[in-house]
């Protein structure tokens, strides 16, 4: 299974990563690998996009937690969007969805905009 | 010895050259086993036949005797792999020892009791998808009247997921004398989950609480799959969620409770996600499946309900489990 993490962008300090393919417990290394690579500046801004992550478990879940907690610490700022609603369930059933920054798609059409 | 070796294994090969017979072949099977159990490397193998030849062919051309040289050199080299892989096959023994050791710790520190109490039938099904199971189910007991029941699931499975348990379980141990109302529990649970495990380890945990006196059954949530509650008389299911964080993601975290009532024939199914997020080759659970089966087996008593849905969702994996599997129902007798 394959899995990739793109630093798409990067402006006025916010990073913004793409992240493509199914988060599980093979890919989940290689994520926490990238993510662990970013560099932690203080108040960064990071934003994972996930409309393209069909199916993560909680391995997956655990990298989120740890980028999110390596973030947090320098008072910085995790968002993640584009979550299908299996992914939304698991973020919003483990509390993550609360603490974190989770922005919902609008409609059905994230297909359609690669 | 060798000498008496070499003896041997050049009256084999003498035999084998003279008549070129099958059972000359097995004999020579039988004795180099007997090489392999004394640990005798190749290369000293490819001597002892170098002699033998020597001094069974008077006229060997020079060229055949240096090829052997040749032969031994790269043989020290195999010899050495090998000598390599058999000591990490004693390592692994090794380890399989500690982790049968590790199971039976485990066993012993972790085992659930499933208490009797009068008035609530329960029933409890927990299998493990590898050796040492990341799930664990915890009763206390609270005087005669009250019953509290922990169902946590640790991320990831095995070893690591079994000794972060340890942790969880004395951290509820300690809370006997406590106020263990739901979210106080879930609240000290927390806090030392939170300072000890690492930054991407974590828990869900559900917590709840019964009273034998109202009936009433008080819960909360770490970021755990909400529990389902069967109310026999609108013969619906309802969610029992609550909002709260994993435990171990922030040290300070107020966990929200609430409280139902359970009439006579209603009951509660708490599950961990091996239930919920079980999946076929193709396809995933819905929740819609778990209720139909809990309906089809509400009659049933409490570990029989339990049993029925392991069972079910098992077959349907092919006995493969991919996540550890916890289901408890607590039926109001």
């Amino acid at each position: 299974m394959n899995l990739q993490v793109q630093l798409v962008e990067e402006e006025n300090s916010v990073q913004h990563f793409k992240i493509i393919g199914e988060i599980d417990v093979y890919t989940a290394p290689k994520l926490k690998e990238h993510l662990a690579a970013v560099e932690k500046a203080v108040g960064m801004q990071a934003e994972l996009d996930l409309s393209e992550v069909a199916y993560m478990d909680s391995t997956g879940l655990g990298v989120f937690v740890g980028f999110y907690k390596a973030v947090h610490a320098t008072g910085g700022h995790v968002k993640i969007t584009g979550l299908n609603a299996r992914l939304q369930r698991l973020f919003n059933i483990t509390g993550l969805g609360s603490i974190m920054d989770i922005v919902t798609e609008e409609g059905e059409d994230k297909d359609a905009t690669v | 010895m060798p000498q008496e070796v070499g003896k041997k294994y050049k009256e084999l090969l003498r035999q084998y050259i003279d008549r070129q017979n099958e059972k000359d072949l097995y004999f020579g099977q039988q004795f180099i086993r007997k090489f392999i159990e004394k640990n005798i490397p190749p290369e000293d193998v490819i001597s002892i036949h170098k002699t033998a030849l020597m001094e069974s062919v008077p006229d060997m051309p020079d060229s055949l005797n240096h090829s052997f040289d040749f032969l031994i050199e790269m043989m020290i080299h195999y010899g050495l792999a090998l000598r390599e892989h058999q000591s990490l096959i004693r390592k692994q023994e090794e380890l399989q020892m500690e982790m049968n050791v590790a199971l039976k710790v485990q066993d012993t520190l972790l085992k659930t009791e499933v208490p009797s109490v009068e008035g609530l039938d329960i029933g409890l099904v927990t299998e493990s998808a590898k050796q040492m199971s990341g799930d664990y189910v915890y009763f206390l007991c609270d005087g005669n009247d009250k019953i509290g029941v922990a169902v946590a699931d640790v991320m990831g499975k095995g070893i690591p997921a079994a000794l972060c348990m340890t942790m969880v379980k004395f951290g509820l141990d300690s809370l006997q004398n406590d106020n263990t109302s739901p979210q106080n529990a879930l609240a000290a649970v927390n806090r030392i989950v939170e300072k000890s495990v690492d930054d991407s380890m974590f828990i869900s945990m559900f917590y709840g609480k019964y009273n034998m006196q109202d009936f009433s059954f008080s819960y909360s949530s770490a970021g755990h799959e909400p529990a389902l509650l069967y109310k026999s008389s609108e013969n619906i299911f309802k969610e029992l969620g609550a909002k709260g964080l994993l435990l171990g993601v922030l040290p300070d975290f107020k966990y929200e409770e609430r409280t139902v009532q359970l009439e006579k024939g209603d009951f509660l199914v708490i599950m961990t996600d091996g239930v919920t997020e079980a999946r076929t080759e193709t396809d995933f659970i819905d929740e819609a499946y778990i209720q139909d089966l809990l309906e089809k087996a509400k009659g049933e008593c409490a570990q029989t309900i339990a049993e029925k849905i392991y069972e079910e969702l098992a077959s349907i994996q092919n006995y493969r489990l991919h996540d550890d599997f916890t289901i408890v129902v607590l039926k109001r007798d």
